[in-house]
């Protein structure tokens, strides 16, 4: 019975945008987060060039980062979503090896190292719908229970990391379909590998989901208020426990693309994965207060400090100052956004 | 006088021991700026939550036209062309004037089960809907947190105004705002009145309820106390209403 009152009509009256304010579009540009971290990463890219004229950036390098970043990305596709909602999720690595012993399980009982197509693509799928499951779970404690992200991702985490020596007993299984590692975990299409193929795209499909459709605009909203977000009719705790299931679904792809890639499950071997992944979503110009980030900013996040380490080796510094300056630069985009907010609120 | 818009008719809403409303009537009739004031906890706020759906009345009936409705959430209510501007706007900071305009209404384009945002068309149907209610907005895609206390005030208003075919409530819509705002918003008001949609004005001050309401109605403690003809009444006399010096209406 909505009236539509937004018919079009001459606008007589239309605002005349200052003559000396700057072009929305270059303001725009300077405000957002990602643009920063553009420029960053181009300087950084500039200095270690300068100090290793011809080593730095071979397109060597770059897929080398762009194939041991491949996880990470996709998890920072699912917590880049998270945070945006003014939450976080600390279970991706772990969620990621529970996926990655889900499959294997399953791969072991089916055939093992000659395990056929079929087999791989239900492991695959079971992996998946494991970190999706997960992290769903994880988002109705979120939504339904109240329980802030922080503890209820705190204890997913602790849940995944038991379940995952529980059912292994500890010991990572190694018995990898060999059609999986020699396809995904190593192998490449058209020159590209796929583990840069299936993040790449990965990422693009989010971005545009993220940036163009009422899911991202949504994500956006119950960020920024999520008591507007309610009364404006969207159903915010289905938003948020869907949020929290991608989260949990892309950690459940890492985990595969994980176990393709190192063909073992690597029970311990990433503890600090969440930090990693918050640390990129964050350097990507995305605001823990939620409201704020973009994919783009995120994919730049994540390589910042692969970049920082491949660049140091190869200039010949010792490679640790990498933890140093990711630390600082951590810091400087949280004082960033404190400093956007704070000018914002004065407006 | 003609048939009554919306009307609550002894309405109760009770919280625990607290006796929000007490039987509570109230009338809007169409295209009228009407006043809902009172005392602090005289149920204002509890009445006009009731009448938008965000709560649901113990007892009593709500009707729309002369038929009775049962709003269970402000969904509800909208479907009955009754919208609200809410004290603290409800309006998403990060997110522009057009998006918020749209928020939950979002247009798409494209195969729609994709749910692609149509985001030129929105932002076009915000520029006019903005320049219908004579906004003016430097840029319709800044953030809105980035705008004044009384920039995101019109563009709450202009939400409500965009989609709201019977009645908008104002839960005191000037408490937090400047002079120069505060004047901007009471000339947001009569332009809605303009284009014929009734105003439930909740507010404190009297000056500006005498400003620009046609008629004003009284609730003291749970209750309707009063109804005035605003050009036949003066402060003094909405004082006495709501203070109980003065009752015209039977307890």
């Amino acid at each position: 019975m909505t009236r539509p009152t937004l018919a079009p009509e001459a606008p007589g009256t239309q605002p005349k945008a200052g003559a000396r304010r700057l072009h929305p579009l270059v303001r725009r540009t300077l405000a957002a987060g990602e643009t920063w971290v553009f420029a960053a990463l181009i300087i950084m890219m500039a200095i270690f060039t300068g100090l290793s004229p011809g080593k730095f950036l071979t397109l060597n390098d770059l897929s080398l980062n762009a194939q041991t970043t491949a996880p990470f990305l996709l998890m920072a596709i699912g917590e880049t979503f998270v945070i945006i909602t003014a939450g976080i999720d600390l279970s991706v690595g772990f969620v990621l090896v529970l996926c990655g012993v889900v499959a294997g399980e399953y791969y072991q009982s089916n055939g093992g190292a000659t395990a056929g197509v079929g087999t791989i693509w239900v492991g695959a799928i079971l992996g998946l719908l494991t970190g999706a499951a997960f992290g769903g779970l994880q988002g109705v404690a979120v939504a339904k229970l109240k329980i802030p992200p922080l503890i209820a991702t705190l204890m997913g985490l602790g849940i995944a990391e038991g379940l995952s020596y529980l059912i292994t007993g500890g010991h990572d299984l190694a018995t990898v379909p060999n059609t999986l590692v020699s396809s995904i975990g190593t192998g490449s299409i058209a020159g590209v590998q796929w583990l840069i193929v299936i993040s790449f795209l990965t990422t693009l499909l989010f971005g545009l989901i993220l940036a163009m459709t009422r899911f991202g605009r949504y994500t956006y909203a119950i960020g920024s208020n999520p008591e507007a977000a309610l009364r404006a009719g969207i159903n915010v705790d289905r938003h948020l426990i869907k949020v929290y299931a991608l989260s949990g679904l892309m950690a459940g792809l890492a985990g595969i693309l994980n176990l393709a890639y190192f063909a073992t499950t690597t029970i311990s071997g990433h503890p600090l994965d969440n930090l990693v992944v918050i640390t990129a979503v964050v350097i990507g110009g995305a605001s823990l207060f939620g409201g704020r980030g973009t994919m783009l900013g995120t994919f730049f996040g994540v390589f910042i400090p692969e970049l920082l380490a491949t660049g140091l080796i190869i200039a010949g510094v010792n490679q640790y100052w990498q933890y140093i300056l990711t630390g600082l630069v951590l810091g400087a985009a949280v004082y960033l956004d404190q400093i956007r907010r704070r000018l914002r609120e004065r407006a | 006088m003609t048939e009554p818009l919306l009307e609550a008719r002894e309405v109760v809403k009770r919280y625990g021991q607290v006796q929000a409303l007490d039987g509570a009537n109230f009338t809007a009739y169409p295209g009228e700026v009407v006043a809902l004031i009172g005392d602090n906890g005289a149920g204002k706020s509890t009445l006009v939550k009731t009448l938008s759906g965000v709560i649901r009345p113990d007892a009593g009936q709500i009707l729309v036209e002369g038929s009775p409705v049962s709003f269970s959430s402000p969904l509800d209510a909208r479907k009955y062309g009754i919208e609200t501007v809410y004290q603290d706007l409800a309006l998403a900071p990060d997110l522009d004037a057009a998006a918020n305009l749209h928020l939950g209404r979002e247009i798409y384009r494209w195969f729609k089960p994709l749910h692609v945002l149509d985001k030129a068309e929105m932002r076009r149907r915000a520029v006019t809907a903005f320049a219908d209610l004579g906004i003016h907005l430097p840029d319709v895609t800044a953030p809105v947190g980035t705008l004044s206390g009384g920039q995101r005030q019109s563009v709450a208003v202009a939400r409500a105004v965009a989609y709201a075919s019977r009645i908008i409530f104002m839960d005191e819509p000037t408490a937090a705002l400047g002079v120069v705002q505060r004047e901007r918003v009471l000339e947001n008001i009569r332009r809605v009145k303009d284009r014929g949609i009734t105003v439930v004005l909740i507010s404190h001050n009297m000056p500006e309820v005498l400003a620009v309401s046609d008629r004003v109605e009284v609730l003291r403690m749970g209750r309707r106390v009063a109804r005035f003809t605003t050009s036949e009444t003066t402060v003094d006399q909405l004082v006495s209403a709501m203070t109980g010096a003065l009752t015209i209406e039977e307890p």
